[in-house]
């Protein structure tokens, strides 16, 4: 495959009910990725979007954030899906030889519409969607089964929620920065048992957007490149039910294609730092071992351990992680983007020093049903 | 220097989307319906290729992709594999909070059914535990045909 860079990112900051529209935040994040590569908008070949219909509470939502991303006059297209998806195809449509350059835009706005009822409706209409299930019932059902299969306990669930809460008080773009203790978290409202409130991760609104070149385009660009070294992603199966739930059958897949062609041998040792899609507590844990970095089931060992702290063997979201701030479609893109801060030395207070490879890694579908694992590094 | 976006009162409007559908199920989820609606049975399809049975029933297995046409009558009482107890209603729920949903394996199925959990103390659920299918009396070719599952 020939070499993809990542040139500029962008963000707005995550919050609760933001006053800007769609439009305005896709601006904000897609004038950050240009300035941030030192480009103008006519440096951009095509343009990749990432919107949904049922979220945006419109239909073709994809063709109404066009402008913002600075698409007239260009081909455009849309990935219905994570962030890491649409980044993928932004990569692709490099691929196909067609462009040198991409830029990939991401919104979200979860404060306009009721989460609940709008994860009710990815499940199956006939079967499952008329019992009420949703994104966070149906993540307490993972999270019981991953217990079940692997003893992890809800503490250990809380562990994960200390730290990447924790992490975020050093990301200015993070909504939900706070010091809180393994009691709080045990001791905070239940939602769907075994979930608590504080291993959720919050409704929020934001957006995002990378540049994405080939070695031809670099030169349109002052910023220097993050390589895409590994990517790949895997599917399983979407009904509740047919999958085991408790073993990430498609991550570990799609992690074993993406280290192979990234050359990653041991990942706890050859990562420096990795920034996976914790949108309920207990996720991290099980992409620990889908991603090989604990053996299957023994993922709660790296947090009793504090191996993935931020002074640990390998730094897991010291972004705060989607727990943090969860723009739904945005977070997958950010994990990247902050893959890419680190790997450039720009993460700030919560700069993993001396990082060099990084793990960036989306989900798609009910509890993980999709993974996309990318390897970037300078 | 004062920003004029600090003075501006923020309009915010309500839509009022309401989109209806009609989803037809299929042959094969059609006859899974009907044989809970008119004769309390549960059926699924099993894969002539990894064997696994299906419940609900599909007409291809993912796994295999292949057609999956062999009809096995499985059993009204399961293992319950997983199970939550939700705290928050909205209204895309049947009942309200709270309320419990549980993955069952019924026996002679792989896999699990996904259903409400109801008609016990959810305090004393456990993984493991044999649960059986409660029939609504009133049934009309859907899910909820099965009212929930109780422990057995």
């Amino acid at each position: 495959m020939s070499k993809i860079a990542i040139v500029g990112v962008g963000q707005t900051a995550c919050t609760r009910s933001k006053i800007d529209t769609f439009e305005e935040m896709v601006f904000e994040a897609a004038s950050r990725a240009l300035a941030d590569a030192g480009a103008e908008v006519g440096d951009i070949d095509n343009v990749v979007t990432v919107s949904n219909d049922f979220w945006d509470g419109r239909t073709i939502s994809s063709m109404a954030v066009q402008e913002a991303a600075g698409s007239w006059g260009k081909d455009v297209s849309t990935v219905e899906g994570d962030g890491t998806f649409g980044a993928l195809y932004g990569m692709m449509r490099i691929l196909s030889g067609s462009f040198d350059t991409t830029l990939v835009v991401s919104h979200m706005k979860g404060s306009e519409s009721i989460m609940n009822l709008i994860t009710n409706a990815m499940f199956d209409p006939i079967y499952q969607r008329g019992l009420g299930i949703d994104a966070t019932s149906a993540a307490a059902l993972q999270a019981r089964s991953y217990m079940t299969m692997s003893g992890a306990t809800e503490e250990d669930f809380a562990r994960v929620s200390v730290k990447n809460h924790g992490n975020a008080k050093s990301n200015p773009y993070a909504q939900l920065p706070m010091k809180i203790t393994v009691g709080d978290v045990m001791a905070s409202r239940k939602i769907a048992e075994p979930l608590k409130l504080l291993d959720c991760s919050p409704i929020g609104d934001g957006a995002a957007a990378m540049v994405l070149s080939n070695k031809k385009g670099l030169k349109r660009f002052k910023k220097d490149p993050v390589w895409i070294k590994g990517v790949a992603h895997c599917s399983d199966a979407f009904t509740l039910g047919y999958r085991d739930l408790a073993k990430s059958r498609a991550l570990k897949e799609a992690a074993k294609k993406a280290y192979k062609m990234a050359g990653i041998k041991n990942p706890l040792k050859d990562l420096d730092v990795a920034e996976v899609y914790d949108a309920y507590s207990y996720m991290e844990l099980m992409w620990y071992e889908g991603l090989g970095f604990a053996p299957e089931g023994k993922g709660y060992e790296l947090i009793r351990e504090n191996a993935t702290g931020m002074k640990g063997e390998l730094p897991v979201n010291p972004s705060g992680g989607v727990i943090s701030s969860h723009p739904v479609f945005v977070a997958g893109m950010l994990r990247l983007i902050e893959a890419t801060l680190q790997v450039r030395g720009e993460a700030g207070k919560r700069q993993v020093k001396g990082a060099k490879t990084a793990l960036a890694h989306g989900i798609n579908g009910p509890c993980g049903q999709a993974h996309c694992v990318y390897v970037v590094g300078a | 220097m004062t920003d004029w976006k600090d003075k501006v009162e923020n309009m915010v409007y309500t839509g009022r989307i309401k989109v209806p559908y009609l989803w037809n199920v299929g042959k094969t989820g059609s006859r899974f319906l009907v044989a809970i609606r008119d004769k309390k049975e549960i059926w699924g399809t099993r894969c002539p290729g990894c064997k696994r049975v299906y419940v609900p029933p599909v007409k291809s297995c993912g796994e295999c992709f292949v057609p999956t046409e062999e009809w096995v009558k499985v059993s009204d009482k399961g293992v319950l594999e997983s199970f939550t107890v939700v705290h928050y209603s909205h209204e895309m729920q049947p009942r309200k909070a709270p309320l419990a949903y549980g993955l069952i394996k019924l026996d002679g199925a792989d896999g699990a059914i996904l259903h409400l959990i109801d008609d016990t103390d959810f305090a004393k659920l456990k993984t493991g535990m044999k649960v059986k299918a409660v029939f609504a009396e009133q049934r009309e070719g859907t899910i909820a045909d099965i009212k929930h599952f109780t422990p057995a």
